[in-house]
């Protein structure tokens, strides 16, 4: 059986002042199996965070539903971790207590919680700056510490909603390593949405292009590389044509959106 | 000078306390030099000689005391209630819905006109010049905390959601710990206008405090006694106002720029 279900969820944004709605996505369906790591690829605008949201459960959807483990999605909650684009650690919070906050929230003993917080802290690689307050942490390190706080929570499937956009290119190549390091060696389910080709075969099994607003799934490619996957892989000829390939696609949904904008292209 | 670019500590002291002097020597220059009578402005010597007189013969020092008491007793009471009703409504729209049209009335009622209505209601002992104080910065407490709360950023409620908190933990976790430096410096605000109402209250109908000695100097046609009760007050203000900010830099390091 598979773990999270995406089953016709369709999402439309009602009008504002008495405009007409925006369909912000068509009724999408996607399988994600235990263990799977799946990067979901589309041009801005297209619903991207719309479906991560709505799995989060911090959106609800206008059509269809989001199950886990067969139980359906009606909110929030703790076993689906999330990773947000923007800075979300707590900044009244040390790197060490953002990491415990999911576990304190469970209940958790206090020694339990910081044996976790270490482990986690430990993974990142950001042991010494447990008592720094984020804003004293570079976007690279914050996010580090994002993603360690949402698997100290042991959630059944981590969602990434273009967790390193705003990272420089170097720092985002170590970023991907280590969330992929991570997966390699915990296999947490993990549903990564991005605009970046590269990243999306890079870390993925699967990965699963939408078209351009309003968005609908339009291929679903499975990316036959294995693991460990070390950056060295970018070079080779496999992920080259599947590069090749992903940027056809992406380009013809690019255009689409831009295209009346482009002199006689 | 460049915009924004900070100076140094030693600096910032230096140049505080450069405008107090350009500020004494001009006074003293319009006093000593004769250009303005004594009989509307004392001169700085003679303000401080009234000010030693008021202290050693007049008993300044309880005026002062119960001045003070006043202003800390009318702010502790609008904040003991205004803060958690702020929170509620910033957190609950519900309870902003039922309260908010009503505190943005009575917020523009003035504290001062009150006044008469509460010597009537409370005559003119304590409670009615803590209430003075209660009318004049409770709403504007309220107002000020719910906005702080509901202003919160909500990818950081977002993301406490995610990580399984629920409403109870979304208000003490993030909501109340992310509005604390705002809400203590809503409060440093606030106390200073607490100081104005006191000294209205005790204009009329008091028989102690610095309000009342200044009525009472009004009468004698002593300037110097006045400007030294005013002065008073604004050391007062400065001091409260350091404390209050040493407090939440201790506080909040967390909120620093
Ligand atoms: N709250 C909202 N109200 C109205 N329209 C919305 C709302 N949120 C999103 N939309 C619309 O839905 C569409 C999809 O938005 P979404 O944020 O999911 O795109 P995305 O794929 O994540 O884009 P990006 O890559 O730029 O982050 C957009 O056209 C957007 O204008
Ligand atoms: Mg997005």
């Amino acid at each position: 059986m598979s773990k999270l279900v995406i089953d016709g969820v369709g999402r439309t944004f009602p009008g504002v002042h008495g405009g007409a709605p925006t369909l912000a996505l068509t009724p999408v369906s996607l399988a994600v199996a235990d263990n799977d790591f799946i990067t979901i690829l589309g041009p801005s605008g297209c619903g991207k965070s719309t479906l991560l949201r709505i799995v989060a459960g911090l959106d609800r959807p206008t059509e269809g539903r989001v199950l886990l483990d067969g139980a359906e999605v009606s909110g929030p909650g703790a076993d689906r971790g999330m990773v947000f684009q923007s800075y979300t650690l707590f900044p009244w919070l040390t790197i060490e207590e953002n990491v415990r906050f999911g576990l304190r929230e469970k209940g958790l003993p206090v020694a339990e919680q910081a044996s976790i917080a270490r482990h986690w802290i430990r993974k990142v690689g950001l042991e010494g700056f447990e008592r720094h307050y984020p804003k004293m942490l570079s976007g690279g390190m914050q996010q580090r510490t994002a993603i360690a706080r949402a698997l100290a929570n042991a959630p059944k499937i981590l969602l990434l909603d273009e967790p390193f956009g705003a990272l420089d290119h170097q720092t985002r190549g170590l970023m991907q390593e280590l969330l992929l390091a991570i997966w390699e060696s915990e296999k947490t389910t993990v549903l990564f949405v991005t605009h970046d080709i590269e990243e999306a075969i890079f870390m993925a099994s699967r990965v699963v292009v939408m078209s351009a607003r309003p968005g609908r799934i339009k291929a679903d490619v499975a990316v036959p590389i294995a693991h460990p996957r070390l950056y060295t892989v970018k070079t080779t000829p496999a992920f080259s044509s599947l590069k090749a390939r992903l940027t056809e696609e992406i380009r013809a949904e690019a255009l689409k959106v831009e295209g009346a904008a482009l002199p006689g292209d | 000078m460049k915009p924004l670019v900070p100076v140094s500590r030693a600096r910032k002291v230096a140049l505080g306390i450069a405008f107090f002097v350009v500020f004494v020597a001009a006074w003293s220059v319009a006093t000593l030099g004769g250009f303005v009578s004594k009989t509307f402005l004392a001169d700085p010597l003679t303000m401080l000689v009234e000010g030693w007189e008021l202290f050693a013969k007049h008993g300044f020092a309880y005026d002062v005391g119960i001045t003070v008491w006043r202003v800390l007793g009318g702010f502790v009471l609008a904040a003991l209630f205004g803060v958690p009703l702020g929170i509620a409504m910033g957190a609950f729209k519900p309870v902003e819905a039922f309260f908010e049209p009503f505190v943005s009335f009575a917020r523009y009622l003035p504290a001062s006109a009150f006044i008469p209505l509460l010597i009537l209601w409370a005559g003119i002992g304590e409670a009615q010049k803590l209430l003075v104080i209660f009318i004049g910065v409770f709403f504007q407490i309220v107002l000020m905390v719910a906005v702080t709360v509901g202003s919160t950023r909500r990818d950081l409620v977002e993301a406490a959601y995610t990580l399984g908190a629920g409403p109870r933990g979304i208000v003490r976790r993030v909501l109340l710990p992310s509005a604390s430096p705002q809400i203590a410096e809503t409060l440093r605000l606030v106390l200073g206008w607490a100081w104005t109402y006191v000294i209205v209250a005790e204009l009329i109908g008091a028989s102690s405090g610095i309000g009342h000695m200044i009525t009472d100097s009004q009468a004698l046609l002593n300037t110097g006694q006045i400007i030294f009760g005013i002065i008073m007050i604004g050391l007062i203000g400065l001091v409260s106002d350091f404390a209050f900010k040493w407090a939440n830099q201790r506080m909040y390091p967390w909120a620093l720029h």
